[in-house]
């Protein structure tokens, strides 16, 4: 199988390239997480995070055939060849797939992505009812693979002012939950031009979850409850 | 290299007021859309007489100044977007901002002196 890898190097290289591959596939080999293992095999020097390979770590988040997701749970039956693969875009390679998250990461801490309740924990833990806990799905099983973000226009003009896709659908999570009680400190976070607003419903977001999810719906519905604590 | 450190701030507080406004405005777009087919459509103004004669309806002059009103609104919410994404240094965003805001507000003074002029 015909691959087409991005190299780079910042030691040695002034630019991105590509090289090619050709690789002879075992019948084992099912996922393009595989296929990279045995380039890894053939080529050493070819780099690339990857822990969990079942779609769980969220580290081999990589864009492929020039839309993004995770090398571990994409079939190879399902690639064209020749299978181009490149780093995320939008975000500074670091060497080869792998890409400085920085970014990414400070957005999604700027959303405070925790629990805030000042009240004091009970003695077992916080109840919910089933409702409530129903909320939180489509919204707790983001793995931040950064997928979205890096697929996102207004993240890639503003990474440094636009929260981006994971961290608004984080923001939400923590909005909903029935348990935290900063949910207007949480919306005054976010009522600016540039942390939600950025968001243009370009829907890239949902056309790349490996997971499935939807963060437009996620902040549709941050710009709702907006919408209904202003009027 | 060292660049000059640049704190970043943001939390200017009109993201949601312009995000509703440029869905009103385009209700109100939506809304003029039909009325004005409708009315070119009963009247057929060829000539610039008949045209004087359909927006001689003070219902229809307000209706279209109201139209005029929500366009310009919602492509200025729409623009600054596009600026605000694209041109990065702030005196250059500042210049066409204002630039661009004089000539919306110039379209809407022209749309009032066309249908009350005479």
């Amino acid at each position: 199988m015909k691959f087409r890898i991005e190299r780079f190097n910042p030691d040695t290289d002034a630019k991105p390239y590509f090289k090619e591959y050709d690789v002879d596939l075992k019948p084992a080999d099912r996922m393009l997480l595989d296929a990279l293992v045995r380039i890894k095999m053939m080529d050493d020097t070819l780099s690339l995070r990857r822990s969990c390979r079942e779609g769980i770590c969220g580290s081999d988040a990589m864009n492929i055939n020039g839309k993004n997701g995770l090398a571990c749970i994409t079939k190879i039956v399902d690639l064209k060849e020749p299978v181009v693969l490149r780093a995320l875009p939008g975000l500074p390679i670091i060497r080869d797939l792998i890409v400085d998250m920085t970014h990414f990461f400070a957005q999604y801490h700027s959303i405070k992505p925790y629990l805030i309740n000042d009240e004091p924990p009970p003695e077992r833990e916080r109840l919910q009812s089933p409702h409530e806990r129903a909320e939180l799905d489509g919204l707790y099983e983001c793995i931040l693979c950064a997928c979205c973000s890096t697929s996102c226009p207004s993240f890639w003009w503003n990474p440094d002012k636009f929260v981006g896709p994971a961290g608004l659908l984080n923001a939400y999570r923590f909005i909903a939950d029935s348990r935290d009680q900063a949910a207007n400190a949480r919306l005054d976070d976010l009522k600016d031009p540039y942390r939600l607003f950025r968001c243009h419903s370009i829907m890239n977001c949902v056309d790349v979850c490996p997971k499935g999810l939807n963060p437009t719906s996620a902040i549709g519905k941050i710009k709702d409850m907006m919408v209904r604590r202003a009027v | 290299m060292v660049s000059a450190y640049k704190k970043q701030a943001v939390g200017a507080s009109y993201g949601l007021s312009d995000w509703l406004m440029q869905r009103l405005t385009a209700v109100v777009l939506a809304l003029y859309t039909p009325v004005i087919v409708a009315c070119l459509l009963m009247h057929r103004p060829g000539t610039f007489h008949e045209w004087q004669g359909m927006f001689s309806s003070q219902l229809l002059r307000l209706a279209t100044v109201l139209f005029f009103g929500a366009l310009i609104w919602h492509a200025w919410i729409g623009i600054r977007d596009i600026v605000m994404d694209y041109l990065k240094p702030a005196s250059v965003r500042m210049t066409a901002l204002f630039l661009i805001g004089f000539f919306l507000i110039a379209c809407f003074a022209w749309s009032v002196a066309i249908l009350w002029g005479r």
